[in-house]
């Protein structure tokens, strides 16, 4: 299982643009940390979570 | 050092501004020696000088952090006025000479370097890079995105203090301090998005000075 936000999810061994699709988000609006280290935006295609994984996937919404 | 005190009057009026020791002792006696020497060797970016950028600014200038590197591309304009921390005598001004000037009226020894800039993928290392703390303080959605990730993957030194969700007239209470990682923070109710919501100065205020506090509990946690 794959702690994303602090939820856990059957996402093991999908990529973190595949995840970021399955929460909803949209990949230019968010920064992603896996394990406390952010994910170069160029490698969402190529990161795989596995079990155990904690993903923070920080939303931006507008405004300031 | 003296400053024109055109609010004061329309005639050439000068303030006599305290001297660094003087304004240095007076943050030493209300912060205590140790948190204020931390405080006066901080160097910290604000990327974006409108509500939250120029709110975050003055709460740290106030605090007597030594040097601020201050990021923006636009001028003051009037719609700007209903949250922002400027006046109708900076209208068209770019904003970083506007907040300099603001900045230099109540913490006149602070380091301020101002560059009139659009920050983007290609200069933020380089531009970036001297400051250990970065305030993300723009309004888009993607451009908030775009600056955090530039920062945190090409700036492996930096704490970057971020701000998401702060429109509208929700509860004050939405807004929240989160600590993502050892050098990402997230303030902001994460929600409130400008498309369908206006901003007001109450509630940016909120974020930005959630934002300015983070700052200060970084840098007194620091040795």
């Amino acid at each position: 299982m794959v702690k994303v936000n602090g939820e856990l999810f059957d996402y093991d061994g999908k990529t973190i643009a595949e995840i970021a699709e399955l929460t909803g988000n949209s990949t230019d609006r968010i920064a992603v940390e896996l394990n406390e280290e952010i994910v170069p935006k160029a490698r969402y295609g190529e990161v795989v979570a596995k079990d155990g994984d904690v993903l923070e996937i920080v939303r931006f919404v507008g405004g300031g | 050092m003296c400053l024109k005190s055109s609010a004061l009057s329309g005639e050439a009026d000068f303030l006599k501004v305290p001297t660094y020791d003087e304004m240095y002792s007076a943050l030493e006696e209300r912060h205590g020696a140790e948190l204020q020497r931390k405080f006066a060797s901080a160097r910290v970016a604000v990327c974006g000088l409108g509500g939250l950028g120029s709110n975050i600014a003055i709460a740290l200038a106030r605090a007597g952090i030594g040097e601020l590197h201050l990021f923006d591309f636009d001028k003051v304009d009037l719609t700007n006025l209903n949250r922002q921390q400027y006046a109708v005598r900076h209208l068209g001004l770019p904003k970083t000479d506007a907040l300099r000037e603001i900045i230099a009226e109540i913490a006149p020894y602070c380091k301020v370097t101002a560059v009139n800039v659009r920050l983007c993928r290609e200069n933020i290392p380089q531009l970036l890079s001297d400051a250990p703390i970065i305030c993300e303080a723009f309004d888009k959605a993607e451009q908030k995105a775009m600056l955090v990730n530039c920062a945190l993957e090409s700036l492996p030194n930096s704490v970057v203090v971020a701000a998401s969700g702060m429109a509208g007239l929700g509860f004050a209470n939405e807004i929240t301090t989160r600590k993502i990682s050892k050098r990402l923070y997230l303030c902001g109710d994460g929600k409130s998005d400008v498309d369908g919501n206006s901003l007001f100065s109450a509630r940016v205020m909120l974020c930005a000075a959630h934002q300015a506090l983070a700052v200060l509990q970084i840098i007194a946690e620091s040795q």
